[in-house]
């Protein structure tokens, strides 16, 4: 191809191009073919960015678990040191609570689900933005819970830190499994509480008839996030809440 | 500044010998590789270096024959250097029977010693030649590590736990003691020296200074003044285990386990009382954490090794001290 | 009139600070991480300075520790694990699949902003007192004892982390999903090979630091006693946390750097390289491998030994990969047809450099030897010679390779070949005698030191300042090539690969249609044939 340069390298030898179609690389001024208003201009086509939004996401998501995976290592390390102190914190967290709110999340997740099939099947946005608002409900529900759980903590001393106070027989353990507890149960709620604002931005897409069976990916992508959210609950509640056997004191 | 410059350090310990051993190989193999790549490139280059503009090179995919020998050669040669380093760390860490026994405590910034018959020493050690020595480490405050470059021994010291450190010295003489573990402000102050004596100066020395009570004495004292007499008594009124010949021997607890009565579960024992409870008693010792400084807790440990130890069972790990929950 | 490019197409600050091009996040990046380079310059030049004489007599014990921990932390987080990938790799990645932008557009200039937010948390924790953990900070002495900023500083660390994994996110999903047709994985530059690999180990190690860093700050804040031995509280704990990182970090440095040696030795011997796929496959198994080492950090710290032998054996076996590229790296050389210029010269400094660092690992893998040389100038010595004499060395390689298609101009290459001179004689100089001084026992992150240890830390001086004079040479021929260089052809260099095919500088949204590709790696041809051997 005709170099505007070439002039001033004389010898330097070419070598032959790489691609098969040369109208790749000639300079040019921008084509526009049609496509899908929501085909972003990187992409070749929607099958495209679709994978591209889905892997993207995944990975973020493993991400994730080396972020929370930091802190279930340090679980791991201190009730293998300290089983019998974990067992003895571990009392003092409400099941009855515990349990509620792996229901709400669950059930939750049903809703999102429904979300995203709403989408997919491109049902009336009153439909999606109702399966996204339950969804919605049941993760501030989910942090309603929580927050009572925490002003319950705090009343009864059992906050780490300068006002910690440890009746039982373990209290070093104790104050180690709350400072556990509050971190993982903390950085949780903070996801759950990103995921809301999340859930807002689709339910907002959705009430502006964003999405159909052509494009709902914004949508799955949500939805993988809160699922992703929910399992690392499911983790969290048998690991906090039922150590040592609740029921057989 | 050129009139003491040494480029490489002495040898002042039997350890010394056996971990320049690895180094000279090391550096040997290193010298052989760098210098051999380095001539090959340059040689290499010069000889296929671009003669004329339009020149390219003979386009050559590769070759598996080479690809699995330069694979394999350096396997087995980084396999070598492997073995031979985690023998010289497995002796490294176990120390002999008989050993001689000192303490050491690290805090910001110095380094105090303890010898079993009293003598005390900051940021000084001094030792017989020819002896094995072994030193149990632990902090008042933050990370250190103890580190005697002429005996080619470091260890890190660390708060909670207890470290162990051995070498026997072959060279008399004045070797530096260095802080080798970032603690702080005057980290690089945290040094001093180890003086290695003949055996008959050292007794000398031992014998010469303010007659000071042993660690174990001083643990006595201790013992009374916390009054863990109370329950580690004796008689009927015991309602804690007895300490007399226990030090080293194997104790049941409470749920079936069994653990080594060395000088890691001691101090635990003190500081942490409910977490290994003894078969048989109740859970009713109070903590004694931060009532007791390190240096006091290495003194009730000497105490109750002085009220009788039994052999410790043949070391399978056995001989340093594990830290709480760590492997 | 001229032709419409990424640089020229769109002016003022705004079409800077929101575009989405690549092309241009890599040049925002350039900037920012030449300016850190500069700050964690200037610390490594006041402890250098400190260390000529062997009193404490130029700083104060406190602020020499400040400076040395705000070195490790500038140059680590702010230097070298960006530096190749978010402008090297940010710029040539799309174009070498053939693809006119990453994945993920916006999310990489985010990056770059969170990027800059990181940073001026740790400039403020420096400017409003600074840090004097060390790089590192380790526990207790981090959360409980420290006379500093810590967690502004950690807070620092913990944003510009999620820099690094929103950029090696959007590396996988561009590799994965974004390769022109015909671009099979094995007709891949190895470039783009080795930026996958640290981008798997920017996704999946990042996060714990972050979590850990997290911690550290949490504990500082508010008493939590997750490391505090008082409560049980393990401060090894931190250590394995932090290292399980902090050890394959030290991969997303040197991996991308490799990549651009693979590209160099290729154009500068006009040779395919030697072993493709042993060296493509060489990368990912650095990766995979290098995330189960960590414990070869701790091994003094009294971890049972049978761990602590897995650890040194998998450090053993993690360097033969690192060996087999240095043979097929001269295997290329082998027949080809070298030029010397510089981005060779580097390359060639790369190499020897590299090998010797990477082989000093080695002496640190046989735990008998670590138990000396740990926490010693000989450490200090290992890494710097992977980091800058690897490292940087290949940064500044590939900015001399590839600067001509990033700016469209060409520098001047006696400048060039004089700088890479003083820079590999100034680090030779620097940090050969901190092995002897390391052996003999000198102690890292010490501010005074036994007189006898005065020459060979008189010797390192002077190399650093050499090696400064080396790196501040580039800065200036660099910046006048924009102003009053030669402009560049597509391929000054006469080598082969999809971006020297395009404009030097790229138009912005490189290709009109996506290319096919019909042929991979880089089968040089002699002009007067079609394909085959010259």
């Amino acid at each position: 191809m005709p170099d505007p340069h070439a002039e001033h390298f004389p010898g330097r030898i070419h070598q032959p191009p790489l691609v098969a179609n040369l109208e790749a690389i000639q300079p040019h001024d921008q084509i526009e073919l049609p496509h899908h208003p929501k085909l972003q201009h990187h992409f070749d086509d929607m099958a495209q960015q679709i994978e591209a939004s889905t892997l993207g996401m995944w990975v973020f998501l493993v991400t994730e678990i080396m972020f929370f995976g930091g802190l279930f290592a340090a679980y791991l390390v201190y009730r293998h040191a300290n089983p019998e102190g974990f067992a003895e914190a571990s009392h003092h967290l409400n099941v009855t609570w515990g349990a509620v709110n792996t229901i709400v999340l669950i059930v939750s997740s049903l809703t999102m689900a429904l979300a995203v099939r709403s989408a997919q099947i491109s049902a009336p946005p009153k439909t999606q933005v109702a399966w996204i608002g339950a969804t919605m409900l049941l993760g501030a529900t989910f942090l309603g819970v929580k927050a009572i759980e925490y002003a319950d903590k705090f009343a009864h001393h059992l906050v780490p830190g300068p006002n910690f106070r440890w009746e039982g027989k373990h209290p070093a353990p104790a104050e180690i499994f709350y400072s556990l507890y509050f971190c993982m149960t903390g950085l949780h709620a903070l996801h759950m509480i990103i995921g809301l604002g999340i859930m807002t931005v689709i339910g907002i897409m959705a009430l502006r008839r964003t999405f159909d069976a052509d494009y709902y990916t914004p949508v799955e992508i949500a939805g993988l996030y809160w699922h992703f959210v929910d399992i690392v609950w499911i983790f969290l509640f048998p690991l906090l809440y039922l150590i040592g056997g609740h029921f057989t004191e | 500044m050129f009139t003491n410059f040494p480029l490489f350090p002495q040898e002042a310990s039997t350890q010394a010998a056996q971990v320049d051993g690895i180094y000279f190989f090391m550096v040997a193999v290193a010298a052989f590789f760098s210098l051999l790549i380095a001539g090959v490139l340059v040689i290499t280059a010069i000889r296929f270096r671009r003669r004329h503009e339009d020149e390219v090179g003979v386009q050559i995919h590769g070759s598996l024959a080479l690809e699995l020998l330069w694979t394999v050669i350096p396997f087995f040669i980084t396999m070598v250097m492997f073995g031979w380093g985690a023998k010289v760390f497995f002796d490294a860490y176990r120390p002999p029977k008989g050993a001689m026994e000192i303490y050491i405590v690290g805090k910001q910034w110095m380094w105090k010693a303890q010898h079993m018959d009293g003598q005390r020493e900051i940021n000084e050690l001094h030792v017989p030649v020819g002896r094995a020595v072994k030193l149990t480490m632990g902090s008042e405050d933050v990370l250190h590590s103890f580190y005697i470059p002429a005996f080619r021994v470091k260890a890190d010291v660390i708060p909670g736990r207890y470290n162990v450190l051995w070498f026997t010295p072959t060279k008399p003489g004045r070797y530096h003691l260095f802080c080798a573990e970032y603690c702080g402000t005057r980290h690089s102050g945290m040094i001093g020296w180890v003086e290695v004596m003949e055996q008959n100066d050292f007794q000398a020395w031992l014998s010469g200074g303010r007659a000071a009570d042993s660690p174990a004495a001083a643990g006595e004292k201790l013992f009374q003044d916390l009054v863990c007499i109370s329950c580690h008594r004796d008689d009927a009124q015991a309602r804690a285990p007895q300490l007399k010949g226990l030090f080293g021997h194997t104790v049941q607890l409470q749920g079936g386990a069994t653990v080594v009565a060395d000088e890691a579960y001691v101090r635990e024992s003190i500081v942490n009382p409910q977490a290994k409870v003894v078969a048989g008693f109740q859970p009713i010792m109070p903590t004694f954490q931060g009532l007791v400084t390190e240096e006091q807790l290495l003194q009730l440990i000497a105490y109750v090794r002085s009220l009788g130890e039994v052999a410790p069972p043949a070391p399978a790990g056995a001989a340093a001290p594990q830290g709480p929950g760590k492997d | 009139m001229e032709t419409l490019n990424y640089l020229n197409n769109g002016h003022g600050l705004k079409s800077w600070l929101l575009t989405k091009d690549h092309k241009r996040i890599a040049v925002l990046y350039l900037v920012s991480i030449t300016l850190f380079f500069v700050i964690g310059g200037f610390f490594a030049m006041l402890v250098r300075l400190e260390l000529l004489t062997p009193a404490g007599d130029l700083l104060t014990s406190e602020t020499y520790n400040k400076m040395f921990t705000m070195h490790g932390v500038v140059m680590v987080f702010f230097f070298l694990i960006p530096s190749i990938p978010a402008t090297l790799g940010n710029f040539l990645i799309p174009i070498m699949v053939g693809a006119k932008d990453l994945a993920f557009p916006r999310i990489n200039l985010l990056s770059w902003y969170i990027y800059v937010l990181g940073g001026i948390f740790t400039l403020v924790a420096a400017l409003s007192g600074g840090v004097d953990t060390g790089w590192t900070f380790y526990t207790p002495y981090s959360t409980a004892a420290a006379n500093g900023h810590v967690i502004t500083a950690a807070l620092g660390v913990f944003i510009t982390g999620f820099s690094s994994i929103l950029t090696g996110l959007n590396f996988i999903v561009t590799i994965h999903r974004m390769r022109a047709p015909g671009l099979t994985w094995f007709r891949l530059p190895l470039f783009v090979w080795s930026h996958y690999a640290t981008s798997l180990i920017m996704v999946l190690g990042t996060p714990v630091i972050a979590i850990t860093v997290l911690l550290v700050a949490a504990e500082r804040a508010l008493h939590l006693g997750i490391f505090d031995p008082s409560l049980g509280g393990d401060p090894v704990l931190f250590q394995h946390l932090f290292w399980f990182y902090s050890h394959p970090a030290v991969y997303i440095m040197i991996l991308p750097a490799m990549g651009v040696i693979s590209e160099i030795v290729q154009a500068f011997a006009r040779k395919n390289i030697f072993g493709y796929s042993f060296v493509a496959f060489s990368s990912l198994a650095i990766a995979i491998i290098g995330f189960l080492v960590w414990g070869h950090h701790i091994f003094v710290a009294g971890q049972s030994v049978y761990a602590g032998m897995v650890f040194s054996f998998l450090s053993f076996v993690v360097a033969i990969p690192s060996a087999i590229k240095v043979f097929n790296w001269t295997a290329t050389i082998y027949k080809g047809s070298v030029s010397f210029d510089s981005p060779m010269l580097y390359a060639f400094g790369f190499i020897g450099l590299f090998t010797i660092g990477g082989l000093t690992g080695l002496f640190l893998a046989a735990m008998g030897l670590d138990i000396h040389v740990h926490d010693t100038y000989f450490v200090v010595a290992h890494f710097h010679y992977i980091m800058v004499g690897g490292a940087i060395m290949g940064y500044l390689g590939g900015l001399h390779y590839w600067w001509p298609k990033i700016s469209g101009r060409i520098y001047s290459e006696p400048w060039a070949k004089f700088s890479a001179l003083l820079v590999f004689t100034g680090f030779n100089l620097t940090f050969f005698p901190q092995f002897i001084a390391g052996y003999l026992g000198m102690p890292r992150r010490y501010h005074a030191y036994p007189p006898e240890f005065q020459v060979l830390n008189v010797a390192s001086t002077l190399g650093a300042s050499i090696l400064a004079v080396g790196y501040v040479i580039p800065l200036i021929y660099f910046t006048y090539s924009l102003v009053a260089g030669e402009k560049s052809v597509n391929d000054p260099w006469g080598a082969r690969g999809l971006e020297w095919e395009i404009p030097s500088p790229p138009p912005t949204e490189n290709f009109t249609v996506s290319p096919v590709v019909t042929e991979g790696t880089h089968q040089y041809v002699h002009p007067s044939q079609e394909v085959g051997l010259a």
